[in-house]
């Protein structure tokens, strides 16, 4: 922390070192230590406190919860399986004997890519359409990077007769055309976004200056644990369903908890589902993999922790990609669900604790990741998962055979089929 | 530079405010962002200003990502900093503009990052030395007092708020509690640019806030032309006027998009025609 970050926030707890628990935040002002808030104009803050107000009775509401797991079951198709990936367990323990070890930890996939439209974003999008239905709104909109939280965003609407608006940067549109025509099919708006780097961090931006216009009829649904408070919570709540099963599962399969998880991080929706039931268990390592582009050192990357520092941007605190004089730079990732100069506030806490570890894989990596698990397990991931599997790849044959890891694989790969046949021209 | 610091700050904004009124009429708050589309034509611009008939100067710290702003005042900050626009060249500018108008009250508009990034303390230091007398941070709502609010009210910068029409009577305290300076309407709800108020509900709007209130109503955000100026003034102690400006701005620029002399009366011209709106509206009531 830099002691012009501590100055600012005069005010706020320090962050301890130890808190007694990983799990009690945010605080009433939505803060993660010194990350989240309220960074929003005047306009959308009576919102705000409108849906923490909301969000706070639907909890409480045993009649929201028995509707949502209904719905969890019977349309998103839950629980998602947990899946030992026995070849590419055996793949990396022929690895690590060749490099003349003994080890190569059975690895698990957590498959949320056999969720309903394909990903994870489908947990936190039937929450908050059931929340704005409860709060009733009509008219939702999304921004979206991979297309994967617009598609569920666009799904759900169609399932319960709402408007549907989602902002996408216009590189996106063009390197996620599938999705794009998906999100048309199910009757939604999409509106390619021509703004700065025309990618997820403008989408967001123009789908801010929507919800300011349009205050009255619209609910905002946001598609990762960022935003302004009491966004990060709403979203990591609604996709822990993810720790949750996967704890149940392990012990069902192995009779204790796994030895360590990974997810990718875009956001950090899908890795927070996946962390946020495990953080208070010691035993349990935790990684998230952020998109290191061409490379960390490069500066053309998504990597907000490796190659950030904390600000506010899109209401909230937190690692940011900018540069010396706080303005945002563009990201770059090959996977356009990653490519956001952010992350949600929660993980740049974790961080800073130390009780999650961040690292980083390439657009190389998760390319060579993306065809070495589509070979060895007949499963396509998506590019964004396809990171964590690339760092599994270099981490799991340095470990023990009885370690347990759990990779988040949280969405299939049909919607990047055409841009990974561009880019190896074949050679696939 | 010697910025009068007795005088500056909130003391500039207070009785520049006081003097428009006593003149019977409303203030002429115009807004540019800062370096559009480069340093000095900027600084041609802003000078020329006053003698067009503003009375305050809202200047825009460029920001990449101005979530509240329309397209032209993203594309002017995009120009500003394409330009080589930095937080040091801004308040640079406001400096050289003071070296010759210790008068006029300077508020910097914008967004935190930036400010963040440059260190609020250093900020708040170096922005009343350049002679900057207030500040609007469009994402920093009443909640967040701590970041900003408070050290600059403490620093004698007027930190001044927004209030919308999404601001309740419920509300209206908070946001009024720590303001400064006068407080900025935002007469539609949306980015800036996009729409033109219903001036009925604007007037009303104004009153609901004057009843909570001592400190003067400004009232900005599709506020375009000397008409519209004219009818805001009528209900209003202050009209800010923005995209007009700053799409003035930009077709005052040549054909390579660079400014010249031409920029600075072009813009100059438009405030005159605003600056004539609001002097001659009538005075509605003795608010
Ligand atoms: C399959 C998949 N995984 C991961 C992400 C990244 O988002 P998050 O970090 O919020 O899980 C996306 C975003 O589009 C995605 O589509």
């Amino acid at each position: 922390m830099t002691a012009n970050t501590k100055l600012s926030s005069a005010g706020s707890a320090p962050v301890p070192d130890r808190p007694n628990s990983f799990r009690s935040g945010p605080d009433e002002r939505g803060r993660f230590g010194l990350y989240g808030g309220r960074f929003v104009a005047e306009t959308l803050m009576p919102l705000i406190l409108e849906l923490e107000r909301a969000y706070g009775e639907a909890r409480a509401d045993p009649a929201f919860k028995a509707e949502m797991d209904g719905h969890l079951a019977s349309y998103v198709g839950r629980p998602s399986p947990l899946y030992y990936a026995e070849r590419l367990t055996e793949h990396l323990r022929r690895q690590a004997a060749d490099a003349g070890g003994s080890g190569g930890a059975k690895i698990y996939l957590k498959r949320e890519e056999l969720n309903h439209t394909g990903s994870h974003k489908v947990n936190n999008v039937l929450g908050q359409i059931m929340l704005a239905r409860r709060m009733g709104k009509k008219r939702i909109i999304a921004e979206t990077g991979a297309g994967q939280h617009g598609v569920a965003t666009a799904t759900l609407c169609a399932r319960f007769g709402l408007d549907c608006v989602i902002y996408m940067g216009a590189v996106d549109v063009e390197r996620q055309m599938p999705n794009v025509f998906r999100m048309r099919m199910l009757g939604a708006e999409v509106v390619p976004v021509q703004s700065g780097s025309r990618t997820l961090k403008d989408a967001m931006n123009d789908a801010l200056r929507d919800w300011v216009t349009n205050v009255d009829t619209t609910f905002y649904c946001i598609g990762t644990v960022a935003g302004p408070h009491p966004y990060p919570t709403i979203v990591r709540d609604f996709q822990s369903i993810i720790g949750h099963e996967t704890r149940a599962q392990m012990l069902e399969a192995e009779g204790r908890l796994p030895d360590s998880l990974i997810a990718c991080i875009g956001g950090g929706s899908n890795a927070m589902g996946l962390f946020h039931p495990f953080l208070d268990e010691a035993s349990v390592k935790i990684y998230g993999v952020e998109a290191a582009g061409h490379g960390v050192a490069s500066g053309a990357h998504a990597a907000s922790i490796a190659g950030g520092r904390p600000g506010v941007l899109h209401g909230n605190r937190t690692y940011l990609l900018m540069d010396g004089d706080g303005q945002i730079t563009e990201a770059h990732s090959i996977s356009a669900g990653l490519d956001y100069p952010g992350i949600g506030p929660e993980h740049a806490w974790l961080n800073d604790v130390g009780r999650v570890t961040y690292l980083s894989a390439t657009d190389e990596e998760a390319l060579a990741a993306f065809q070495l698990l589509t070979r060895l397990e007949g499963i396509i991931p998506a590019l964004e998962p396809a990171h964590a599997i690339a760092r599994v790849v270099e981490v799991a044959p340095q470990l023990p055979r009885e370690h347990l890891m759990v990779v988040n694989l949280s969405g299939r790969g049909d919607k990047d089929v055409p841009q990974v046949a561009d880019i190896l021209g074949g050679r696939a | 530079m010697s910025a009068p610091h007795k005088s500056g700050g909130v003391a500039r904004i207070d009785a520049r405010l006081a003097a428009c009124q006593a003149e019977g009429r409303a203030a002429l708050i115009t807004f540019v962002t800062a370096g559009d589309p480069d340093f000095d034509t900027s600084l041609a611009v802003v000078e020329a200003l006053p003698g067009a008939g503003a009375d305050l100067i809202e200047l825009g710290m460029p920001f990449t990502d101005p979530m509240a702003d329309g397209p032209a005042i993203q594309a002017a900050g995009l120009r500003a900093l394409a330009g080589g626009q930095t937080m040091v060249r801004t308040l640079e500018l406001v400096a050289r503009f003071r070296t010759r108008d210790t008068a006029t009250p300077i508020i910097l508009m914008g967004y935190y990052n930036p400010i963040y990034i440059y260190g609020v303390e250093r900020f708040l230091g170096d922005a009343r030395a350049a002679g900057v007398d207030g500040l609007i941070v469009v994402d920093l709502p009443p909640e967040e007092d701590a970041e900003l609010c408070l050290p600059a009210l403490e620093a004698g910068l007027a930190f001044i708020r927004l209030a919308t029409p999404t601001t309740d009577d419920a509300r209206l305290p908070a946001v009024l509690a720590n303001t400064a300076g006068f407080v900025y309407y935002v007469s539609i709800t949306g980015i800036t640019g996009s729409a033109t108020p219903d001036f009925g509900k604007v007037t009303a709007a104004v009153q609901r806030i004057k009843g909570h209130t001592r400190l003067p109503v400004a009232v900005g955000f599709g506020v375009r032309t000397a008409a519209h100026a004219a009818t805001v003034a009528a209900c209003a102690d202050g009209v800010v006027v923005g995209t007009a400006l700053v799409e003035r701005v930009k077709a005052a620029l040549d054909a390579e998009g660079c400014g010249s002399a031409a920029t600075a009366e072009g813009v100059a011209a438009l405030v005159r025609e605003l600056a004539a709106g609001v002097r001659g509206a009538a005075k509605s009531d003795a608010a």
